[in-house]
């Protein structure tokens, strides 16, 4: 009987959701299993890392890795798992682009660790202990993954075959993604496997949305009550459909919430929040810079906003502090 | 390495490097051996070159024959600015059978070489600017220029001079020409002159037959009254809205008896008299002037009673009896007319003396502008042609002081130009006329023309006299009974050495000339820009004087600039040529800069369709995309940084060739 | 220990030259430096101009990109509002401006490094002043050394003592 392919899931800095939706192919599930041999799933299965280890190079058929790179194990595993893989894909937003994770490039590293383990309210920490990567008593040590200074992306430490993008991937998306890295008829290297245009084409409201739209104020979901028919950005809310890759079915416009951008942008697109900003900032009908300024600051929070899902990926990839934060 | 960046094509990249010395003037600073040498190791660089002259013959030959001889696929040239020279070079490639838009030009004389001093820092950018180049014409594509056709129906803005012999050059030449003038005449402010110098010309002699011909051509559809509202398309195809003011008189009834003026209820005129610069009054029922084309009346509404209260007897109906020419219900008449080209000849207002409260302008009631002389020299002028002051006695002393608003750090900065003149010119007719001592206050004595300087020497000998010496003040105080009832010109003369005072009856101030006052919103309907004093703005100073930045939009006469009559009609000529030119090429090309979706990538998302100012993009119902007309598309690219997806491409701009651009500057670290 | 911007600005040798990248149109700013170029005006070498035909066509994209590719300063020139050769790309490039500029402090860059001047084609002395002033503001502020930042690639293990 032929060797059923190799198949490997991995998650690093992630909420799980991805591996969940994986699951969410319900009965589908069992088909796949058996179509493939895990090999290595943390969260389901019980092999180590050892196990991936004495595998052979190249012989894991696809690795899916979700989640963002922000440790040193995470770094680790990914290496490993590019080694010992013919195709790795990145599996969800945080891979793809960073993700939500990605956000905590907005902050030092040591300001994380003093928040967290000094400044939260309900934390008592009178000694000023942080976490280290190795602690060592009584003659033993034991060591924890260092912390990076930025979250990557997964293909800024490893190169990466495809990608499967979405916050999470639905799991229609999944299956059609499997499929097609099981067909032997694989696009290019490096595609991510998605249509290659915005949101607005599948978008249930496309009708509604006016041809010259101009906004005054825009506003926050809780801020209205949200027409069911009609299109999120011409009701005033910040939705990143235009700016997003299509491919998801609108499920969050089917449930009257704005896009937020999870696919990240299509492949002419350098800069996801970049090309929102330079769409969105042309509505406001004011024409002298004052007014032009008021109106802009009805949206709340632009990087937060643009950069949800992609902070790492952008072009800028972090905030930038005026001088390299200190070595810890 | 170029196959990474999309290298169009099959092709590998081959690119041909040309450094321009431009003589000494990039040489001098840059070292262009050595930017030739650093372009020499660029990846994809097959050739390249420093030489004097790359616009010259040999250097386009040079190209040319690499082209053939290294089969170069891509061309750079360094030199001077891309739009003094981008269209030769792209000649060149054309000649060697190299699609023209395949080459990218760097500015690293007006850029660098003319504006950097460290010789070290300047190459170092030259580099840098090169280098950019070489990454991304490795992108750029084929491109066909688009034809047009052109409409060889021509529009004429001002009824003045140059637009008057503007109109009658194409008009002769088989033109239709649609002439627009503001005011109820043509004629401009040469019709309000008496005599022209330096022949000393009767300016009504000279001007009415040509007014005339105007007003009689088959060819010229002649609006005055009228102003153009707006003006859409491109060259070669403009649509202009042009706004027909009511003159409440029937044009083809009215026959110009004017005896509705002398029927008028006003028994005299109580409205400043435009055309006599407020030195009469005139009714409300008006002829501009004696010789006015067209020879209509027209009736001020802002003045006439009939449309204040409603209730005038309207003797002027009656007068008219059954020609029945005039008509209050008239009401503003707005025309569509399709033409190929423009030609805007606004003219100039003069510079307003109050400015100057030491010149007394309006303080003292003998202080004239040299128009308001015109107008009292003229014969048909308010007093016949005699020249009085105020109470109507004969001046005994005139002072005539130049350089009024012109040359001054306070009001305008530039020389006026005709003014020297026409002191010259007023004070020898004064002269004439009153027997009066004459005094020309200058500066400079500014008699450049065609027997300006002798006309100068003539009134040496005249006995008129010169004081060299900016007049500080005008004033009534007097120091010595001699000055009693006189004003006191106070000026240096910087030629004897002390301040004077002269004492005249009369003060002539030569005002200079200025952009009119709704010069901005002019330009701005025909899209055109404006020098810093608000002229209109030449294509090239030196080579393109009546061309603009606009194409199919010509400028002539006064508005670009200060100039007498010969060379405003000079400058009429040559925009008549420029127009004929392109009507007569029958087609024009324009860049192909423009931007197009890309269908397949298009998301719907309308993001795209209100940035257009010229409704080049629509949102196609049926495919729910958007759509670029390619003939409506101006190539300014607003549409393309909008597209939230990176569906929209501009040909020659395009994301990544200006990626390239970019990082190709920053690469060196 | 919290993460702040330091009291000392690192030197980077002799003087630091800052590196400006500009968009300028074709139809206003381009021709306004092309004339400082004919009237021999004299002013810093540290810009490097990308010419465009409308200040409208500047994509966020690009400044970002000149901005993580090494630039320390971005610096846009377009037409006067009311002027633009095509009527209203002007007005959009001051609104994507205005938000680029927030976005851009939010990211901890310093607002003189992002400038948006309208210069007519006559305002020759405009483009020296504002070339010769950014210059200086930007040297102040030291190099962005964004594209330092970008190439720090987590090593594989990295020891650190508690």
């Amino acid at each position: 009987m032929p060797e059923k392919p190799k198949v490997a899931f991995y998650w690093c800095a992630s909420c799980g959701g991805c591996e969940e939706a994986v699951v969410d192919l319900g009965d589908a599930i069992l088909d796949v299993v058996a179509a493939v041999d895990i090999v290595f799933w943390p969260v389901a299965l019980d092999f180590k890392r050892k196990d991936v280890e004495a595998l052979p190079d190249a012989s894991i058929a696809i690795s899916f890795v979700n989640g963002a790179v922000r440790t040193s194990e995470q770094l680790e595993m990914s290496h490993l798992l590019r080694r010992k893989s013919q195709l790795l894909v990145a599996l969800g937003s945080c891979s793809h682009l960073g993700g939500v994770p990605g956000l905590a490039n907005l902050f030092g590293r040591d300001s994380i660790l003093e928040e967290v383990y000094s400044l939260s309210p309900a934390t008592i920490n009178p000694e000023h202990r942080m976490p280290a990567a190795r602690y060592g008593d009584n003659g033993n040590t034991v060591e924890l993954p260092e912390l990076h200074q930025s979250v990557h992306s997964l293909n800024q430490v490893v190169d990466v075959d495809y990608y499967i993008p979405g916050c999470p991937p639905t799991p229609k998306m999944f299956q059609a993604a499997l499929q097609t890295l099981m067909s032997g008829q694989l696009p290019p290297r490096g595609t991510v496997l998605a249509p290659d245009h915005a949101l607005c084409d599948e978008c249930p409201r496309k009708d509604s949305k006016p041809q010259d739209l101009t906004i005054a104020e825009f506003k926050r979901p809780q801020q209205l009550l949200i027409d069911e028919q009609k299109c999120l950005l011409a009701q005033g809310l910040l939705c990143m459909g235009p700016a997003t890759r299509a491919g998801c079915e609108a499920l969050c416009i089917h449930g009257n919430m704005p896009c937020t951008g999870c696919h990240g942008p299509t492949s002419r697109v350098k800069d996801q929040g970049a090309k929102i900003l330079s769409s969105l900032a042309i509505l406001v009908e004011a024409r002298e810079e004052p007014e032009i300024i008021k109106m802009q600051a009805s949206i709340p929070d632009p990087v937060g906003t643009f950069y949800r899902y992609s902070l790492p990926a952008s072009l800028l990839r972090k905030r930038r502090f005026a001088e390299a934060p200190p070595a810890r | 390495m170029p196959e990474d960046i999309g290298f169009s094509g099959q092709e590998t990249p081959r690119v041909g490097v040309y450094i321009c010395h431009c003589g000494t003037n990039i040489a001098a600073v840059i070292d262009v051996k050595a930017l030739a040498d650093y372009a020499g190791q660029l990846p994809g660089v097959v050739v390249s070159r420093e030489y004097k002259y790359m616009c010259s013959d040999p250097g386009q030959a040079l190209i040319e024959t690499d082209i053939d001889d290294h089969e170069l696929n891509r061309i750079v040239v360094a030199s001077c600015s891309p739009l003094l020279h981008e269209p030769t070079f792209r000649r060149s490639l054309n000649r060697a059978g190299l699609n023209p838009f395949l080459l990218q030009m760097v500015n690293i004389r007006e850029h660098v070489s003319w504006v950097h001093l460290d010789k070290r820092a300047a190459t170092e950018k030259a580099q840098d600017l090169v280098r950019a180049a070489v990454r991304r014409v490795f992108l750029h594509k084929p491109l066909e220029k688009r034809r047009v056709s052109i409409n060889p129906n021509v529009l004429v803005v001002g009824g003045g001079i140059a637009g008057i012999h503007a109109a009658l050059t194409l008009a002769d030449a088989g033109k239709q020409v649609y002439l627009v003038e503001r005011e109820p005449t043509i004629g401009g402010h040469m019709a309000q002159f008496d005599k022209t110098f330096p022949t000393l010309d009767c300016a009504a002699c000279i001007l009415t037959p040509k007014m005339t011909t105007v007003g009689s051509h088959p060819n010229i559809r002649l609006w005055s009254y009228s102003e153009v509202t707006k003006v859409e398309g491109y060259v070669g195809n403009y649509k202009v809205q042009v706004k027909r003011k009511p003159r409440y008189i029937n044009e083809d009834l009215c026959i110009g008896c004017q005896e509705c003026i002398t029927a008028c209820v006003y028994k005299e005129g109580k409205t400043p008299d435009e055309f006599n610069v407020g030195l009469s009054k005139r009714k409300p029922v008006y002829l501009p002037f004696p010789q006015a084309v067209p020879q209509k009346v027209v009736i001020d509404r802002d003045t006439c009673i009939e449309f204040k209260s409603g209730k005038c007897k309207k003797t002027c109906i009656e007068a008219c009896g059954d020609r029945l020419a005039i008509d209050f219900t008239q009401k503003d008449i707005f025309e569509e007319i399709e033409i190929g080209t423009i030609i805007v000849a606004t003219g100039f207002q003069t510079f307003a003396p109050e400015r100057n409260p030491f010149y007394g302008y309006k303080r003292y009631p003998n202080v004239y502008t040299s128009l308001e002389v015109e107008r009292l020299v003229n014969a048909s002028g308010p007093t016949a042609g005699e020249i009085v002051l105020r109470d109507g006695s004969k001046p005994g002393s005139v002072g005539i002081i130049h350089c009024v608003g012109s040359r001054d750090i306070n009001t305008n900065r530039w020389c006026s130009k005709v003014c020297c003149m026409y002191s010259l010119k007023l004070a020898h007719l004064i002269k004439e006329r009153t027997g009066a001592e004459v005094f020309n206050f200058y500066i400079d004595m500014r008699t450049p023309g065609k027997g300006y300087e002798e006309f100068y020497d003539r009134l040496l000998d005249e006995g008129v006299h010169f004081v060299r010496g900016r007049v500080a003040e005008v004033s009534d105080w007097t120091a010595h009974p001699s000055e009693q009832g006189k004003l006191v010109i106070r000026a240096e003369d910087t030629l004897a050495g002390f301040v004077r005072r002269i004492p005249v009856d009369m003060v002539v101030l030569a005002v200079g000339l200025e952009p009119q006052k709704d010069a901005q919103q002019v330009r701005r309907l025909f899209n055109m820009s404006c020098s810093s004093e608000g002229w209109f703005l030449e294509r090239h100073p030196k080579l393109a004087p009546v061309s603009t930045f606009t194409e199919g939009v010509f400028i002539a006469g006064a508005c670009q600039g200060p100039k007498d009559i010969p060379d405003s009609v000079a400058q009429a000529g040559a925009a008549a040529a420029e127009a004929l030119a392109l009507i007569d090429s029958k087609t024009v090309e324009l860049e192909p800069y423009t931007a197009s979706v890309i269908e397949d990538e298009c998301s719907g998302c309308k993001s795209c369709i209100p940035v257009c100012p010229y409704q080049a993009v629509t949102f196609l119902e049926h495919e729910k995309k958007a759509h670029i007309n390619e003939v409506l598309c101006k190539g300014c690219g607003t549409c393309v940084a909008s597209c939230p997806s990176g569906s929209i491409r501009q040909n020659f701009f395009e994301d990544q060739e200006i990626f390239e651009e970019i990082e190709g500057v920053l690469a060196h670290a | 220990m919290l993460n702040r911007p330091p009291a000392a600005k690192e030197s980077a040798g002799p003087q630091f030259e800052p590196r400006i990248v500009a968009f300028f149109c074709n139809w206003c700013t381009y021709l306004a430096a092309d004339l400082a170029g004919t009237s021999r005006m004299k002013y810093a070498p540290n810009v490097r101009v990308v010419r465009l035909m409308c200040s409208g066509r500047v994509d966020p994209q690009f400044v970002l990109d000149a901005f993580a590719h090494g630039a320390d300063g971005v610096f846009i020139g377009g037409c006067h509002p009311g002027d633009c050769h095509y009527q209203e790309g002007n007005y959009k490039t001051l609104k994507r401006y205005a938000l680029l500029k927030r976005l851009l402090k939010d990211m901890g860059i310093e607002e003189e490094r992002f400038r948006l001047e309208w210069i007519s084609a006559a305002e020759a002395d405009r483009v020296r002043a504002t070339i010769n002033d950014m210059v200086e503001k930007v040297r102040a502020l030291g190099p962005l050394a964004l594209d330092a930042q970008a190439a720090e690639q987590p090593s594989v293990a990295q020891e650190v003592m508690a």
